[in-house]
């Protein structure tokens, strides 16, 4: 169980309020379609994702990166119980999805790199470990229900 | 190993751009490392780690030197790096999981300093430049 600090849970909440959690999550979901290209894989319904520009540009690829860091803000609201606020989500991308975890693992840093983009020296070495606990941790919850 | 001429040209501009100051922002992804993921920390017991350590500035100077030196011997990293290669995996023990980390941090560290330099294109690029490094200096490519 991961349990985040007061000090983590400010650092958390405080960078959530100041960035276009919408804009980051499309940007990290396009960056990790560009960066990792087997992770094209589980979007071949988004149509055309070609090049960077047009990952970039696919507003099917933005609108499910929205998606998937605003299911994160609902989290965030349960942070001291992240695999019982995830276990459906985990279950779809088991049982359906079948996405590897491993990909959590990577959206999730791609998404810390997004948020140093937009957060400038917010970013501070504190703020960014917070996040990454945070990360990790929605990461092994979306695991969690994996068999 | 080959980068190809995009990647190429992309991480070389980046360096130009950052001069002298690889080692200030190596030293910002060692210190990152250190608070992000703590037990990273195994590997630097014997240096003070406190916030500003002049010893920390000194190894991210090294570590700043060893991207240098790769950024341009791009056509040879393994024989460039295999003094590191031999150093970190035989003396030093180092899990290559902790290369891999500090990667991380130090794309955090650029992505803060450089937003307006940071497109998906250069992330990608620097992504595939430090997953070179990392495989030379990792002991399977020995």
């Amino acid at each position: 169980m991961v349990y985040f600090t007061a000090e983590e849970k400010a650092a958390i909440t405080g960078l959530w309020g100041k960035v276009n959690v919408e804009e980051a999550g499309g940007e990290a979901l396009g960056r990790l379609l560009v960066i990792y290209p087997w992770t094209q894989r589980f979007f071949d319904s988004f149509g055309n994702l070609s090049s960077a520009s047009a990952i970039m540009g696919n507003p099917t690829a933005k609108a499910h990166g929205k998606e998937v860091l605003t299911s994160s803000r609902e989290a965030i609201k349960n942070l001291n119980n992240l695999k019982d606020a995830f276990a459906k989500l985990s279950e779809l991308h088991c049982d359906k999805l079948h996405v590897d975890p491993e990909n959590f693992r990577l959206l999730g840093d791609v998404t810390v790199i997004v948020l140093a983009t937009h957060s400038g020296r917010e970013c501070t070495p504190d703020v960014h470990a917070a996040w990454q606990k945070l990360v990790s941790g929605v990461a092994t919850a979306l695991a969690h229900k994996y068999h | 190993m080959v980068l190809a001429p995009a990647d190429r040209a992309a991480v070389l501009a980046l360096w130009r751009k950052l001069g002298t100051n690889v080692g200030i922002y190596t030293t910002e992804a060692l210190e990152r490392t250190f608070v992000a993921f703590p037990s990273s920390k195994t590997y630097f017991l014997h240096l003070n780690l406190s916030p500003g350590s002049a010893q920390v500035r000194a190894h991210g100077q090294k570590v700043a030197n060893a991207l240098i030196l790769a950024v341009n011997h791009l056509d040879d990293l393994p024989r460039t790096l295999s003094y590191l290669r031999e150093l970190h995996t035989h003396k030093l023990r180092v899990d290559p999981v902790f290369f891999k980390l500090l990667c991380h941090c130090l794309l955090v560290t650029l992505a803060r300093h450089y937003p307006g330099d940071f497109s998906p294109n250069m992330h990608a690029s620097l992504v595939r430049f430090l997953n070179h490094v990392i495989s030379a200096l990792a002991p399977s490519s020995g």
